[in-house]
C-alpha cells in the first residue's frame, strides 16, 4: 500500500495530463470542432481528407520524412566519428569535449535565430566566408531547392548528447578484446569493424530511436528560421499541426494529425526494434 | 613506454645505427601498437581543430555581432573583429522596451519562475515515484513501469490538444499555472534514470534502517535522496536546461506580451522591433543563453553523469 502512495503522482498526472488527454485526442480526431460551436461527429473524414484533399499535409508529411531520413543518419556518423576522435589519447579532452557538446545547451529558439544570421544572405558569415575563398554565396533560407538542407546542417550542430554517449561507450569497452586482436596482427579498420561496432551497437541503437523520435517532432526551428516556407518547402509536420490547431483552431483535424505523428514515430521505432535483432550485440546474451 | 627500443635489436656491433634509425623515425611517424605516431597525431588533431571551429563558429558569429556598434553591422565585407567594443548593447537590449511591450527583464523573470519550479517539481516528484520502482514491491510493478517508459513515444502534439482545452475550461490560458503544476507528476525519462540509479545504491542500507523501524518516507528522505546526489544533479541540469530553453509550452499557453518568457521574447524579437537591429537581436541571444552555458562549465559532470548513467548494456 505504501508503494502506491509513492507512485500515486505519476498515476494522477498520468491520468489527467497523459492517458486522459490520449484518448481525448484519439476520440477528438472523429469530430469536428473549431472550439465555437458544438463538437459533430465526422467520422474518418479528417483522415480521408489528410491523403485526399489536404496537399499541405502530404506536402508535411514528405518534409519531415526527409529530415528525419537525412539527418538523423548523418548526425549519427558525425557524433560517432567525434567521440572516436575524442577517445584518442588527447591533451584537454575536456576542452574539445566542450567546445563539440555546447551547442546542445543552446535552446532552439536562440540557435536558430543565430543560424538565420549566419544564412544571412549579404551579412551572414556563411556567405562572407564561402566569398573569402572565392565560392558565390546561395541564399540558405529562401531558396527552396536549399532550405531543407541548410536546416538539415543546423541540426547538425546539436549532436553533443549522441557524441557523449558514444564517447562513454568507447570508454566502456574492454580493452582485452583490443589486445588479442593485436596480438592476431588485426589493422586498424577490422579491428573496428568488428570489435568497436559490435560492441558501440546498443549506444547505436539508442541513439537512433531517440534521435528519430525528436527529428519527427522537429517545431522550433521551422517555425523561428523559415515559417514553413519558402513555399512550403520547410513545413514540418509539427509545424503544419500547430498552425492548424492554434491558428485555424481546427482542434478535431490537429488530433488526427497528432496521431499519424505518433504512427510516424511508432512505425519507425518499430522498424528499428525489427532490425535491431540482426545487428546489434548485447555483451552477455540476446535479448 | 618506448616500446620501439624493445622491438629493435640493440646490436650496435652487428648492424649500429644504420639498421636502426629507420625503425625509429617509422615508429616516431606511424607509431606501433601502443603508440601515436607523429602523422596519426597530425591527422587528429587537425581534425579535432577544424571539427571545433565549425562548432564554436555560430558563437564566435553571435559574439561578434553582440558588441559591434549598430553601423557596424551592415558593413560589407563584415568586420571579423567589433571596434570599437560595445559592452553596452548587452544594457541596452536588457533595458529596451517597444512601445507598450514590458521590460526583458520580465519575460527573464517569467522563465525564471517557471525553470525553478520545473527544476524542484521534477527533481522531487520523479525521484518518488523512481523510489517506488527501485525499492519496493507491489502487484503490477512491472506493467506500470512499462506503461511509463512507453510514454516516451507519445510526441508532446498528441496530448497538446486536449491539455489546452483543460487549462482553457480552467481559465487558466496566459497564466503561468500550465507551465508549471504538470511536472509535479513525475516525467517518464527522469524517472527511468533515477529508478536505475537507486539499484546501484546497496539495499543493506536501507534494509538496516527499515529493521530500526525507520518508514519508507525516512528512508527515501535520509538515506536514498542523500546517496543520490549526483544523479539528482544530473536530473537538475537536464530539468533547467530543459525549462529554460522550452519553447512550444509557453507558445500555446500564453498571448499576452507581460507573461512571456524569454524564448517566446526571442522568437517574436524581430516582429516587435519592426525590422531586426541584429546586434541588439544577438546580444539578447547571448544573454537568453547565457545562464545554459554558465550551468555547463560548473557541472560539466553532471550533464555527463545524466547522460550515461543509464546502462545500454541491457
Amino acid at each position: 500500500m505504501v508503494a502506491y502512495a509513492f507512485i500515486l503522482p505519476w498515476v494522477i498526472g498520468f491520468i489527467l495530463f497523459v492517458g486522459g488527454p490520449i484518448v481525448a485526442s484519439f476520440v477528438l480526431s472523429f469530430f469536428r470542432w473549431k472550439m465555437i460551436a458544438p463538437p459533430r461527429f465526422y467520422g474518418l473524414t479528417h483522415y480521408i481528407n489528410m491523403v485526399t484533399t489536404d496537399e499541405l499535409f502530404r506536402t508535411s508529411i514528405w518534409v519531415t520524412f526527409k529530415f528525419v531520413l537525412i539527418s538523423v543518419p548523418i548526425g549519427q556518423v558525425l557524433a560517432l566519428i567525434l567521440a572516436l576522435l575524442l577517445n584518442q589519447r588527447i591533451w584537454f579532452l575536456g576542452y574539445w569535449r566542450s567546445a563539440f557538446y555546447l551547442p546542445a545547451v543552446v535552446s532552439g529558439v536562440a540557435g536558430s535565430v543565430i543560424w538565420v544570421w549566419m544564412y544571412h544572405v549579404e551579412l551572414g558569415i556563411v556567405n562572407n566566408g564561402l566569398a573569402l575563398l572565392g565560392i558565390e554565396g546561395r541564399n540558405w533560407l529562401f531558396d527552396k531547392e536549399l532550405v531543407l538542407g541548410s536546416l538539415i546542417v543546423k541540426s547538425l550542430w546539436n549532436i553533443g548528447i549522441p557524441m557523449v554517449i558514444y564517447l562513454a561507450a568507447l570508454q566502456g569497452m574492454p580493452q582485452q578484446l583490443y589486445e588479442a586482436a593485436d596480438i592476431d596482427g588485426a589493422g586498424e579498420v577490422p579491428k573496428f569493424l568488428s570489435i568497436t561496432l559490435p560492441m558501440l551497437s546498443p549506444a547505436i541503437f539508442f541513439n537512433v530511436v531517440m534521435g528519430i523520435i525528436a527529428a519527427v517532432q522537429t517545431f522550433a526551428e521551422p517555425y523561428v528560421m523559415t515559417g514553413g516556407g519558402p513555399d512550403n518547402a520547410t513545413l514540418f509536420l509539427g509545424l503544419h499541426l500547430y498552425q492548424n490547431a492554434f491558428h485555424y483552431l481546427k482542434m478535431g483535424y490537429a488530433s488526427a494529425m497528432a496521431w499519424i505523428m505518433f504512427l510516424l514515430i511508432f512505425g519507425l521505432t518499430v522498424f528499428q526494434f525489427g532490425l535491431a535483432g540482426r545487428w546489434v550485440y548485447y555483451e552477455g546474451g540476446a535479448r | 613506454m618506448v616500446v620501439g627500443n624493445e622491438a629493435v635489436p640493440t646490436g650496435e656491433g652487428l648492424h649500429g645505427e644504420a639498421y636502426t634509425r629507420p625503425s625509429r623515425l617509422r615508429t616516431l611517424l606511424l607509431g606501433n601498437r601502443f603508440q601515436t605516431g607523429l602523422v596519426r597525431l597530425i591527422v587528429i588533431y587537425a581534425l579535432l581543430i577544424f571539427s571545433a571551429f565549425l562548432f564554436l563558429l555560430p558563437f564566435y558569429w553571435m559574439v561578434n555581432t553582440a558588441l559591434k556598434p549598430p553601423n557596424q553591422v551592415f558593413t560589407l565585407p563584415p568586420t571579423w573583429i567589433p571596434k570599437p567594443v560595445m559592452w553596452s548593447n548587452f544594457l541596452t537590449a536588457f533595458t529596451i522596451q517597444y512601445e507598450t511591450d514590458p521590460p526583458v527583464y520580465n519575460y527573464a523573470l517569467n522563465t525564471a519562475i517557471v525553470t525553478v519550479n520545473g527544476v524542484v517539481s521534477t527533481i522531487f516528484s520523479s525521484a518518488l515515484v523512481a523510489y517506488a520502482f527501485a525499492r519496493l514491491e507491489f502487484p503490477g510493478k512491472n506493467v506500470i513501469f512499462l506503461g511509463i517508459l512507453s510514454t516516451l513515444m507519445i510526441p508532446f502534439a498528441v496530448v497538446m490538444v486536449p491539455q489546452f482545452i483543460i487549462w482553457r475550461y480552467l481559465n487558466w490560458l496566459d497564466t503561468l499555472w500550465p507551465l508549471m503544476i504538470p511536472h509535479w507528476f513525475g516525467s517518464a525519462w527522469n524517472i527511468f534514470l533515477l529508478r536505475q540509479f537507486f539499484m546501484t545504491i546497496p539495499r543493506e542500507y536501507d534494509e538496516a534502517a527499515y529493521l530500526d523501524g525507520a518508514s519508507r518516507w525516512n528512508i527515501f528522505i535520509r538515506i536514498i535522496l542523500p546517496l543520490s546526489k549526483p544523479a539528482l544533479a544530473a536530473v537538475a541540469v537536464f530539468a533547467f536546461v530543459f525549462f529554460w530553453n522550452d519553447f512550444l509550452g509557453p507558445l500555446i499557453i500564453l498571448s499576452t506580451p507581460e507573461n512571456f518568457t524569454l524564448t517566446l521574447f526571442l522568437a517574436n524579437f524581430n516582429v516587435a522591433y519592426r525590422g531586426t537591429p541584429w546586434h541588439l537581436y544577438m546580444a539578447a541571444a547571448l544573454i537568453i543563453i547565457l545562464p545554459c552555458l554558465i550551468l555547463f562549465f560548473f557541472s560539466q559532470n553532471a550533464f555527463l553523469k545524466g547522460i550515461t548513467v543509464t546502462d545500454l548494456k541491457g
